[in-house]
């Protein structure tokens, strides 16, 4: 926690530099990405704001330990390549991280500039390098280790299995990641909206991946194709780690709720995203363009609908949360964003039934005031409705985003897994090791639903474990 | 890539592909379905297996030409190759000695009742089996359901062929009569194992029906496969796709499939124009060479 005090003086009045924007009036209508990113004076100027601490903490706040200031420091020095080698030294999704990361509650939270104003811009400059190395072709692929002789399966190809893909590959061992889907990258191709990460980013870091050597199966659903047992015995894998999401949507379990019109969040922005449905009839597959659209929830994901929804031409988009703004789970910037784009917050409110235009679609959203008491288990007040304040609001279009639930498709083929009683995978936190010998677990399908970086992080974690278990095993 | 192996017609409009998939071939099961894309811009779209052969390492569906996707893997030649096949996905049919089994296909459906009646035989059942179409040139399949059945009854509506009228007639018929049917089985178009259900619902026997709702990943992950079956919310491609027919509610059913109808009639109708304009670009092409 000691900093330079002289050389705080002498910076502090130095603001940080801004990332231009897409104008929100313009952005509501396209799919391009928001923010334009910095240009390489940009960067060195936000650069040039680090203290350099001797005793950093940034670093302590990075759940993947990226060596934040060395790679700062490199690109004060104008060398903007080789600070995006040194953020890969630990993180193989930079330009995804740079994005989508909390910045806010992580490194950024523990800048010695934020104390007295706005810490270094981190996720920022990791965006820049990474984009900077991608656009001048400088990606450097590491010298192959020796080989170990050990494979090692993965579930799933989102954040979390690309992470421990690229730990494995590195440490020698032969990686197979299999995906359940027709494109890799989990999430970040099917939940995260392009204006938000452009697919070619995921896209780019999974080449590189690829590039390392890992072996990538699509349209492998694991549990159908090969249960982990076959992947274990039959198929020669010593380790496997399973990183597979969480899965289920939840849907709000009130009258009409089947009607068409009414989406989970994972349909649309699946058919949104991964179908690329905007494009339509471009793409094959449709998607109803709300002139009304109501979305359910208060996390990124709600966000993430409401803000398709608008680019998709809505008229009038309702985000309805049945607690206040303070409570929303949603990263600030994506909350302030969706504000910036019109969305019209409909707090302390909740649904109670969706009523039909007599043909079978949604036409109505009944709801009802809602009022904060005690707080609850997870330390926010517990909603309870306002009775007789019920109105409705008229829609044609319902998203309703209010988390997942563990998909059992996977782990009913493993009866020797233990879960908990919500059907989690039940595993240790900081080796991902399951009641399974060789079978390890991190993500959403243990956690229930997280964030990218935690999965990652959980990726980073269990690579290190299953070293450490082939080590002890061989 | 998948590779297409063989590609026909088997009567208009319903089209069969034998594809090759080992994997997939090596773990189906009676009852499960594959979800296909065609291409890079193709929907993702759920299709019950017909067959498989897990030594040949190929898999065998029967598509009926309804929307752009169909009519796109129908146009696929032999050689010709399928961006994505995702599968076996669903539960597997639950077979046993059950005494005797109806088993009914409609359109596409006579493509899947087939490996169903083959394991019920299989098993020692005694296998009717009973397929409809409009009209005797569009009845397929009739050779290999006859290996597979005791008795093989074919419907025509405009009794061109067999029994005049639907797959209920000679089914109700039979109940009627008192023959003692223990479990009926029905893979078709909605409509039609609706009127299945209804018919069976009084009489008490047991009626699983295959759904056939709008899918898109088939793992549960989208939930837009939703269906009610007594009282309760299932996904299909989970929970499914086969269910008790007598509870399912079928209104819900056939409004959840109309979901996308006007999207759907747009799109085919650009798949049609674009079609027709390579085509005529290119016999425009080989006149402007011949007279050259």
């Amino acid at each position: 926690m000691k900093e330079k005090p002289e050389l705080e003086k002498e910076k502090k009045t130095k603001p940080r530099v801004k990332m231009r924007e897409q104008d929100p009036l313009k952005r509501i209508r396209n799919f391009e990405e928001v923010p334009y990113g910095y240009t390489p004076d940009e960067a060195a100027d936000e650069a040039s704001r680090c203290l350099q601490c001797k005793r950093p903490t940034c670093r302590n706040g990075c759940p993947v330990e990226v060596d934040i200031p060395s790679f700062i420091k490199l690109i004060k020095e104008g060398k903007f390549i080789e600070a995006a080698w040194k953020v890969k030294e630990k993180n193989a999704l930079p330009a995804v991280c740079g994005r989508i990361c909390p910045q806010e509650i992580q490194c950024e939270s523990l800048c010695i500039l934020g104390k007295k104003g706005e810490p270094v811009a981190i996720g920022n400059l990791e965006r820049f390098v990474a984009d900077y190395e991608a656009e001048k072709g400088g990606i450097q692929i590491p010298e192959k280790p020796r080989p170990t002789g050990r494979k090692v399966a993965i579930v799933g190809s989102g954040p979390g299995g690309l992470t421990c893909a690229a730990d494995l590959i590195r440490s020698g061992h032969q990686v197979t990641l299999f995906e359940a889907l027709h494109k890799p990258g989990g999430v970040l191709i099917y939940g995260i909206p392009e204006f938000r990460l452009p697919k070619v980013i995921v896209e780019r870091e999974v080449e590189y991946i690829k590039k390392l050597g890992v072996e990538l199966v699509l349209d492998a659903i694991i549990g159908k194709l090969y249960t982990v047992d076959e992947l274990l015995n039959d198929k020669g894998y010593d380790a496997c780690f399973i990183c597979i999401g969480a899965g289920l949507p939840i849907f709000l379990g009130i009258p009409g709720e089947n009607l068409n019109g009414i989406y989970s969040a994972n349909e649309f922005l699946t058919r949104a995203n991964l179908m690329k449905a905007y494009l339509f009839p471009e793409y094959d597959t449709p998607i109803k363009r709300g002139e009304r659209v109501a979305v359910f929830g208060g996390g990124n994901v709600a966000m993430d609908a409401a803000r398709v929804a608008l680019r998709l031409g809505a008229e009038k988009v309702y985000l309805i949360y049945r607690r206040s703004e303070a409570e929303m789970p949603a990263r600030k910037a994506e909350i302030h964003h969706a504000h910036e784009e019109g969305v019209e917050f409909l707090l302390l409110t909740n649904p109670t039934r969706f009523i039909d235009d007599g043909k079978g679609n949604v036409c109505k959203v009944e709801c009802v005031r809602m009022e904060l008491g005690e707080p609850d288990e997870s330390g926010r007040r517990r909603p309870s409705p306002i009775k007789g304040s019920e109105f409705q609001i008229g829609i044609d279009v319902a998203i309703t985003a209010l988390g997942t639930m563990a998909n059992p498709l996977l782990t009913k083929t493993m009866p020797d897994l233990k879960l908990n009683k919500r059907g989690y995978i039940i595993a240790e936190e900081a080796t991902g090791m399951t009641s399974k010998p060789g079978v390890f677990a991190g993500g959403d399908i243990v956690t229930g639903s997280a964030t990218v970086i935690s999965a990652m992080g959980a990726g980073r974690r269990a690579a290190k474990a299953v070293n450490e278990y082939l080590k002890w095993r061989y | 890539m998948y590779k297409v192996l063989v590609s026909e017609q088997l009567v208009p409009n319903i089209h069969l592909l034998k594809i090759e998939a080992p994997t997939i071939a090596r773990k189906a099961l009676v009852g499960q379905f594959v979800v296909v894309m065609v291409d890079e811009v193709g929907e993702r779209i759920p299709l019950s297996l017909a067959d498989w052969d897990a030594e040949e390492g190929t898999i065998t569906l029967v598509v009926m030409q309804v929307g752009t996707s169909t009519r796109k893997l129908a146009a696929l030649k032999a050689d010709g190759c399928i961006l994505s096949l995702a599968g076996p996905l669903g539960l597997p049919s639950h077979i046993e000695r059950f005494g005797t089994v109806a088993c009914i296909g409609g359109c596409y459906g006579i493509g899947a009742i087939m490996p169903l009646a083959r394991s019920l035989k299989h098993l020692g059942n005694t296998v009717i089996s009973i397929i409809e179409a409009r009209s005797k040139n569009l009845l397929y399949w009739q050779d290999k359901l006859q290996q597979v059945s005791d008795e093989l009854i074919f419907t025509t509506g405009d009794g061109s062929s067999g029994y005049k009228g639907w797959a209920y007639d000679p089914l109700k018929e039979m109940l009627e009569a008192g023959k003692k049917i223990d479990l009926v089985f029905a893979y078709g178009c909605t409509f039609m194992m609706r009127l299945i259900s209804e018919a069976t619902k009084s009489f008490g026997v047991k009626t699983r029906v295959a759904l056939n709702p709008i899918m898109v990943d088939g793992t549960g992950m989208c939930g837009v496969c939703r269906v009610s079956v007594g009282g309760e919310t299932k996904f299909a491609c989970v929970d499914g796709p086969e269910f008790d027919g007598h509870e399912v509610d079928w209104e819900l059913l056939a409004t959840r499939r109309t979901t996308y109808l006007e999207e759907e009639i747009r799109s085919l109708q650009r798949f049609e124009c674009q079609q027709w304009y390579f085509e005529t670009s290119k016999a425009m092409e080989a006149r402007v060479e011949r007279k050259a």
